[in-house]
């Protein structure tokens, strides 16, 4: 989707600000949110991608005026009320009152260095061989899907290089949505500034992007 | 928000679909544990072992696993590396990946709008912004994390380092300098 998480070449945000000596977290909460958000997704009712487009359709003026942390507190939220482990009536009133689904499963404090360790790998065997070889010219697909996507749009429409054939990836457009993983080839396309940016755009510059290969043509 | 999360984490504790105990040591290995020190040993065996650079280059995923950094956000690892003719920068402009594995967790800018909006446009600009002027015809290539693969950049080598062990080294290797908004530091 079109949505206020696709930033890429948007104006207007002002300075980076890096701030010095900065600390993992900068309040309490954050510490808390973090680790709610990682045991909530560990109960298994929902995947990376449906995660992300949970707080990629936050409404802009919210997403905008929220840091990362309360991003992800609000889209959790919204996750474990779909998914039936909250209700309007919990939240409104902070405490557990109606009955939750089961879940897949709980995450115990001594399995956390085991599966932090093992993470969540999203590479998967695609039986066709890859449509696109490296140093093949490309074009990205123009599209202006409603549901997730993770083609930028200030790549959409470009014409590129393929810079690196990678592997087979669960393809996020469909696992967003409860679909099945439907695996693509991954490929790293690299694109002029030129390309991207036109007027005035930065001679000694280049972008890529991991694109899958639904979202790539040949040219 | 600190009362929101409080009381997310009652509810959900209260109904057991999770477990308070372990939102404790999570917190507590990326407070402690998981860091940007993982990845500044693995820029300084990179600059000591040229094998294990060639490693790096060809299956950084492994090459990072043999010294035991594995896990969440670094499950598909790719190491870029800086040379005299081009600097690399990381940005996610549609999120906030970031390779956990190697560099912890990412600071606030990395996650915000300032810099996932003009990381792609102004790389130059926004490297200035932390104290980095680049030679105007230093060619840069911005890598934007839109899928799986988390990128780990390894900055230059810097002059005069000759005889440093790979612990001395390591030391000269700054999160920013993985990331591609800095330069590794100067020996001392």
């Amino acid at each position: 989707m079109n949505g206020p998480h696709d930033l890429g070449g948007q104006m207007g945000f002002g300075p980076i600000a890096p701030e010095k000596d900065e600390p993992y977290f900068h309040a309490e909460w954050e510490k808390r949110a973090l680790g709610v958000t990682l045991t909530a997704g560990a109960m298994g009712a929902w995947n990376i991608d449906e995660s992300r487009h949970k707080r990629e359709s936050l409404r802009p003026a919210d997403y905008y005026s929220s840091s990362y942390y309360e991003i992800w507190i609000k889209a959790l939220e919204g996750l474990l009320e779909r998914h039936g482990f909250v209700t309007a009536r919990d939240l409104a009133s902070g405490d557990a009152i109606d009955p939750a689904a089961t879940p897949k499963r709980v995450l115990k404090a001594e399995n956390v260095p085991a599966v932090l360790a093992k993470g969540g790998p999203c590479d998967r065997p695609v039986d066709a061989p890859a449509r696109f070889a490296s140093g093949q010219h490309v074009r990205t697909k123009n599209f202006h899907r409603t549901g997730h996507t993770r083609l930028p749009r200030y790549a959409r429409g470009k014409q590129g290089v393929v810079d690196a054939v990678r592997e087979g990836f669960v393809f996020p457009d469909d696992n967003a949505h409860g679909k099945v993983e439907n695996p693509q080839w991954v490929y790293t396309v690299v694109f002029t500034a030129d390309e991207l940016w036109g007027e005035g755009a930065d001679p000694t510059l280049e972008v890529s992007i991991d694109a899958w290969e639904s979202y790539l043509e040949p040219v | 928000m600190a009362a929101r999360v409080r009381a997310l984490e009652t509810i959900l504790t209260k109904k057991g679909l999770i477990d308070p105990a372990a939102i404790d040591v999570i917190v507590d290995t990326y407070e402690t544990k998981v860091g940007p020190r993982n990845g500044a040993a693995v820029v300084a065996k990179a600059w000591s072992d040229r094998d294990y650079a060639d490693w790096l280059k060809r299956d950084a995923t492994a090459a990072i696993a043999s010294l035991g950094f594995t896990g969440r956000q670094g499950e598909h690892m790719q190491a870029v590396f800086n040379t005299d003719d081009t600097h690399n920068l990381v940005v996610c402009t549609l999120c906030s990946c970031y390779p956990w594995s190697v560099l912890g967790l990412p600071p606030v800018w990395y996650k915000a709008p300032p810099y996932r909006s003009r990381a792609v446009i102004d790389p130059r600009g926004v490297i200035e912004e932390f104290g980095v002027t680049l030679p105007a015809d230093k060619k840069i290539r911005v890598w934007d994390s839109t899928a799986e693969l988390r990128y780990l950049v390894v900055p230059q080598r810097p002059e005069g380092t000759d005889g440093l062990s790979e612990a001395q080294l390591a030391d000269l290797v700054t999160r920013d300098s993985m990331i591609g908004t800095g330069l590794a530091k100067g020996a001392a």
